[in-house]
């Protein structure tokens, strides 16, 4: 069949309108509940993490809601260490992480370690008071073998001792550095110590059956090792000078006073 | 239904069987088969892909012009896919998040493409409704087949449940490490290619 030129381009522009009408009604008209998906998921991550709930519990937005009310989320500025009065809901560091004028460059032996090139400079800490259970929980993310992982490392409110550790995205192999989702590794960190007084961070993994200081080191995941290895990486980036180190003492006397 | 609709359905499912026969779509089975509920998850989003997409090229068959052929299929498969990742993602999100990109690149499925082109655009839209559903069944098929397989033996589990408890969670099964890699999937591949044309003596080429 011959068409003409004009017909071929109406037929194109008529096209291109629309599937872009449909797309788009679409994505708007389930944005809502996609966005209210990712909350709940990272949120759910936080009450996991901080042992509020257990950790295969799928609480509802409501049930979460309620735990919520009960945890302070603060912002922090990467550099200077101090508390901003911003609104949380304001501050995204996954996407703010390379924007101009919200993000700085990661430098020296991080920049190699964790492989993240540039990080926002606000970052989000969880506090938690619910009574019995208060911790501080601190979003920790890095590059492994395959993939960046994003996780959350749930400190006691005095910062020296772990309460748990989870990854909630990562797209290692599964099997493999995928078990760094695996409850009998994530059952290995709870009681490690955390930070020392200098606010160095202590807990470790080591080479898979290699630990030879328990109250520090995590068995590593076998057949895993760079997986294993970004999780040390990763912990001692964030808590590091340029990761969360210099807002540590705000954070501490957030978490135990105010 | 009558005898050539059936076999334009049941062919895919076995002697022109888009992954093994055509070895088409090899990407996605290698990727989403670690586990049975990513593979499910991820055949029903091509069925959802591939027939629709059959069925509305089949529609605009005689409007396409011949010279924009291409980039027309392509941009109604890459609405329908964009349309399928939202749903997941509203939906099921959890294992949206294990198929991460891999919805996406249903877009580059070849046999989406290769049926929209070799089929659709030359067979009514009810033809092309039962072509898509069969080609996307024949994928699914080959899908669970090797999913089944690497999750048992990968990680000793069937959808999700744990039949042979691993070392790693105190058990005495050790796990296969080739199964949860991708070449695991080759081989798992290459084993059902072989008892498909060692069973059905019609696939074997005459020497």
């Amino acid at each position: 069949m011959d068409f003409s030129n004009r017909y071929i381009v109406t037929f194109a522009t008529g096209l291109c309108l629309v599937c872009s009408l449909i797309v788009s009604s679409i994505a708007v008209g389930l944005k809502d509940r996609i966005e209210a998906n990712k909350l709940l998921d990272k949120r759910t991550m936080v009450l996991r993490v901080a042992g509020l709930v257990e950790r295969e519990a799928k609480p509802t937005m409501e049930e979460v809601e309620i735990y919520f009310e009960n945890i302070e989320t603060i912002v922090i500025e990467r550099g200077s260490g101090s508390v901003l009065d911003v609104e949380p809901a304001t501050v995204d560091p996954r996407k703010q992480a390379k924007a101009a004028g919200l993000s700085s460059k990661v430098s020296g032996v991080f920049a190699k370690e964790s492989a993240l090139k540039s990080v926002a400079d606000r970052q989000l800490v969880y506090l938690v008071r619910t009574p019995g259970k208060e911790s501080v929980v601190f979003p920790v993310y890095g590059n492994g073998l395959w993939s960046t992982m994003y996780g959350f490392l749930c400190l006691k409110p005095d910062l020296k001792e772990v309460v748990g550790i989870i990854y909630y995205e990562q797209g290692e192999t599964a099997g493999l550095g995928g078990e760094v989702e695996n409850p009998t590794w994530l059952d290995k960190w709870p009681g490690k110590k955390g930070l020392d007084d200098r606010d160095t961070i202590l807990v470790e993994v080591v080479k898979s059956g290699q630990v030879k200081d328990p109250t520090t080191q995590v068995d590593g995941i076998s057949g895993a090792t760079i997986t294993s290895v970004a999780v040390t990486s990763m912990l001692r980036f964030w808590f590091s000078d340029e990761g969360y180190g210099p807002a540590l003492a705000n954070i501490r006397n957030a978490a135990n006073g105010g | 239904m009558n005898a050539a609709s059936k076999r334009i359905l049941v062919d895919p499912l076995h002697v022109d069987n888009p992954i093994t026969l055509q070895v088409l779509g090899i990407c996605s089975a290698l990727a989403v088969t670690t586990k049975l509920e990513t593979a499910l998850v991820m055949s029903a989003a091509l069925t959802f892909v591939m027939v629709l997409s059959n069925v509305s090229i089949s529609l605009l068959r005689n409007m396409i012009p011949s010279s924009i052929r291409i980039i027309t299929q392509l941009a109604i498969i890459a609405s329908l896919v964009i349309i399928a990742d939202q749903i997941l993602k509203a939906f099921v999100y959890d294992v949206s998040k294990q198929l991460s990109v891999f919805v996406g690149l249903i877009i580059t499925n070849c046999i989406v493409m290769g049926r929209a082109e070799a089929f659709a655009m030359a067979n009514g839209p009810r033809k092309s409704f039962i072509d898509g559903l069969g080609n996307s069944l024949g994928y699914a098929v080959i899908l669970l087949i090797v999913a089944f397989f690497r999750e048992l033996f990968g990680s000793g589990k069937i959808y999700g449940m744990t039949v042979m408890e691993t070392v790693n969670n105190g058990g005495w099964y050790n796990p296969n490490g080739l199964m949860v890699l991708s070449p695991g999937a080759f081989f798992l591949i290459g084993f059902i290619i072989w008892v498909q044309r060692a069973v059905t003596k019609s696939l074997q080429e005459e020497n």
